[in-house]
This record gives structure tokens, C-alpha cells and sequence, in this order.
């Protein structure tokens, strides 16, 4: 395995710290008793920004934190939040946000947050947790698809917004014209 | 933003607390998984009586952790509504025998059989929820890095964990400072305003955070590369401790327990313990 620069590792070290505090932070949904994860839009960010393995550690540490200070680690979901950082990572290596954010980056972006989420929840922690706590399948396949929908729709709104912002702020390469 | 309640190190001196921070984070992880490979009525009793025993020995006291005992009481409860809701059957599949206490309406029958399935199911998270609050009300949190980095954990990943711990204070003050700014200005993220109005908005905070976190990430790792950070495969640990006597006959009872779990498990072949037939 490539050794992590220095600078992933403090990526994931404060991506995860911001994980676990807009973990905790509850703004509530139109659901009673479900709140938006917005922590989801800030690693799929960072995933885009940082990689696929600080993705996996933001996801895996930040998840694990949050649960472990909560009530006991849920394992088969500390492991889908782990998977959604590491697919996005994956998907979005060759998407340059640092040379500017456009249409294409976008949609680039919101394509491969949608397939992580659904493969995530859709797929990964339902399937573990038939394993590990072997509940009933109908009941985590809707908890998973519900799950799903709503990380896509916080990620693609508020990721998308934060790429957009992220991409305002970068000095873009022959930005400078040469004066006559 | 109310106060969040958040679980952290809480200081005293008691046998859990001097064990090292590696023996804690090996009897943690084996502890869930031990708990999560079995469905041993037998099994889970044992590990639930071992676990409060244990809590008893931290001195850790049940006023400390009310909080968190709450939520995960409210969360338990949930679990097994939802479970109830989609599959009133589904310990009579399991147990493959039938016998109804009540009927409520359609499907909706209370079998001994399901009862029996949720209050396993209960007992699997109950008994991994002490053990997992100790580990964290009772190792200090300087000395979790070292504890990875022995149990072969990269001391990168180690020091990511490190740096996530040191820095959640301070960014969990940055958000709310952020967020009442913005509040000021009249950006509102509670139920009053609409939900994707409340999402934009939330916009509003996050960027800022980010930006900020992105600064510091730069500030921070130039630090470290400035003093050599990463520079050698080894690291040593100012906090490192040695095993003593009492971390090797705890790493070894939770083997033993470990081992015990997977025997009792499977050998009939079935993960269950089924008293029904």
C-alpha cells in the first residue's frame, strides 16, 4: 500500500473530527425523529478532494467515534459510511476540483455520490447486518433505501454547493493575464 | 445549538482505568466481536452479566453515563418497533415452531417465538454497551494512538485517530460560533423554515467550516512535515505503557471468552439456541 502523505493524514484526522461534530448537530427533516446527515456531504467532499483511502478512514474513524460515544458501535453501518467515502474516492481520482468546478465536474460528482450511497445502504449494511444481527430482510432493505435517498439528497444539494463554493476560492491555473 | 452530550474520559482510579490502553482496545474489539459472531441465548446471558460486573469494577457510576444509557434505550426501542412492524412472524421462522400468546390484529400475533428473537436481539447490543462506554470513559485519550500502533495498526492511521480526537473541541466551537453568526444574520436551520430552505442554509455554516478545516489541515501538516512527521517506518509513543500482569490475564480472558463464544456457537451446527423445539 502507497504510505499516506502527511497531509492525508491530518485530512483525515480533522475530516473525521467535522464527521463526528455534524454527526451530532440534529437538524430535523419533514420525518419525526430523522435528522439530516450533513456529515455525508462533508466526506464525499473530502473524499473528492483527498482520495479514496482518507475517504474509507474519514467515514470508518468519524462513524465509529459518533457510535462509540452514543450507545455501542453498529458496525455493519460504521463499515457502509466507510464504503460510501472509499467509492467516492475511487470515482472522482481523475476529477481535477482544483483546476475549477464545472457542469461536467458536477455531474461527474453527483453520479458517483448517488451509485456509493445506494451500493452503501442499499447493498453493504443491509446485507451485514442480515449477517451480524440477522434481523429481518424487509425491514433493513426499506431502512437501507430510505437511508440512501436521503444522504443522496443532502449530499447532492449540499455537497454540490460546497464544491461550487470550494471551487470559488482556488487560484485557477493562467489566471493571470500578461498586462501590455 | 443546545449543548451536545458527548461521552469523554472521565478520571478515576480503579483496576479498568490502570489497565493500558492497548488491553482495552483488544477486549473491546473482541468483545464485539464475539458479540456479533453469536445468537446463543446462553452465550449473550453470560457476556451481559460479565459486562455489568465489569462496569461495576470501573467505578464508573450510572449517573455518569445516564445520558448516553438514554439514547441507547431510545434507540433499542425503536429497533425493535421497526423489526415487530415488518416482520411480526420472524421468530417463528427462526425458532420453525409456533406458539401464539396473543392475537392483536391480522398478522399482528404475539408469539413466544418473537418475543424470544427480540430479547436476544436486544441482549446482542446491550452486552457490547458498557463495554464500549468504559472503553471510552476509562482510557485517557492520549494513549489511544500508542494502543493502535501496538496492535499493528499503521502509526499514520493512528495519529489520523490522534488528531480526529484533539481536534473535535475545536471544531465543534467553530461550528457553533459559525452558526450563530449566521443565526444572527437570519439564516435559520430549525423546523420553522422550510426543509430544503433549511438545507441550502445549512450551506451557509458548513462552507465556512470547511474552508477553515481546509486551513487548518494546511497549518497543521506543514507543522508535522516541518518536524520530520513521517520521515521513519517506526514511531515510539511518550505514553506507551508495558503489558503488567493484570493486561495479559485480561487480553487473555476475553481469548478465552472469545473461544468459548465460538464453540458453544457452532458446534450443533445452528448460530440459535433454540429452546422451542
Amino acid at each position: 500500500m502507497k504510505k499516506l502523505s502527511v497531509k492525508s493524514v491530518v485530512a483525515i484526522g480533522i475530516g473525521a473530527a467535522l464527521f463526528f461534530v455534524l454527526g451530532k448537530v440534529s437538524i430535523p427533516t419533514p420525518v419525526p425523529n430523522t435528522y439530516i446527515s450533513l456529515q455525508y456531504a462533508v466526506e464525499a467532499v473530502f473524499a473528492t478532494l483527498f482520495g479514496p483511502i482518507a475517504g474509507l478512514l474519514i467515514g470508518f474513524i468519524g462513524h465509529t467515534l459518533i457510535d462509540a460515544t452514543s450507545y455501542g458501535p453498529w458496525w455493519s453501518w460504521i463499515i457502509a459510511s466507510a464504503f460510501v467515502g472509499l467509492v467516492i474516492g475511487l470515482a472522482t481520482m481523475k476529477l481535477n476540483v482544483e483546476e475549477g468546478v464545472g457542469t461536467k465536474q458536477l455531474i461527474h460528482f453527483n453520479v458517483a455520490q448517488v451509485i456509493a450511497h445506494l451500493l452503501a445502504w442499499g447493498l453493504v449494511a443491509p446485507v451485514l447486518d442480515i449477517l451480524i444481527y440477522a434481523e429481518p430482510i424487509e425491514k433493513l432493505f426499506s431502512q437501507g433505501l430510505l437511508a440512501a435517498v436521503a444522504n443522496i439528497i443532502t449530499t447532492g444539494v449540499v455537497g454540490t454547493l460546497l464544491l461550487l463554493g470550494y471551487a470559488k476560492t482556488v487560484v485557477k491555473k493562467g489566471s493571470l493575464t500578461k498586462e501590455d | 445549538m443546545a449543548k451536545v452530550a458527548i461521552l469523554s474520559y472521565i478520571k478515576r482510579k480503579s483496576p479498568v482505568h490502570e489497565l493500558t490502553g492497548t488491553t482495552k482496545l483488544i477486549f473491546f474489539i473482541t468483545w464485539s466481536v464475539a458479540s456479533m459472531v453469536t445468537y446463543d441465548t446462553r452465550i449473550l446471558l453470560g457476556m451481559l452479566i460479565i459486562s455489568v460486573v465489569i462496569f461495576k469494577i470501573s467505578k464508573i457510576r450510572v449517573r455518569d453515563i445516564s445520558i448516553v444509557l438514554g439514547l441507547a434505550a431510545v434507540f433499542l426501542v425503536l429497533n425493535n418497533l421497526f423489526v415487530y412492524l415488518f416482520a411480526p412472524e420472524y421468530g417463528v421462522e427462526l425458532y420453525e415452531s409456533r406458539d401464539v400468546l396473543l392475537t392483536i390484529a391480522g398478522p399482528y400475533t404475539i408469539t413466544a417465538q418473537q418475543l424470544f428473537y427480540h430479547l436476544n436481539m436486544t441482549m446482542k447490543v446491550i452486552c457490547v454497551v458498557p463495554v464500549a462506554l468504559l472503553f471510552i470513559a476509562c482510557t485517557d485519550p492520549s494513549e489511544f494512538a500508542a494502543s493502535l500502533a501496538m496492535i499493528g495498526v499503521s502509526y499514520r492511521a493512528g495519529y489520523a485517530v490522534s488528531l480526529a480526537l484533539r481536534y473535535i473541541p475545536d471544531v465543534q466551537r467553530e461550528y457553533q460560533n459559525i452558526s450563530q453568526a449566521q443565526q444572527a444574520r437570519g439564516i435559520d436551520l430549525s423546523s420553522k423554515d422550510k426543509f430544503l430552505t433549511r438545507l441550502k442554509n445549512s450551506v451557509a455554516i458548513l462552507l465556512p467550516l470547511v474552508m477553515s478545516s481546509l486551513n487548518r489541515i494546511e497549518t497543521v501538516s506543514n507543522a508535522m512535515e516541518l518536524r520530520g512527521f513521517g520521515k521513519e517506518k517506526k514511531r515510539t509513543w511518550y505514553v506507551q505503557r508495558r503489558l503488567q500482569k493484570n493486561d495479559w490475564l485480561t487480553i487473555g480472558f476475553v481469548l478465552a471468552v472469545l473461544v468459548v463464544d465460538l464453540v458453544v456457537t457452532f458446534w450443533d451446527g445452528s448460530r440459535y439456541f433454540n429452546p422451542f423445539v
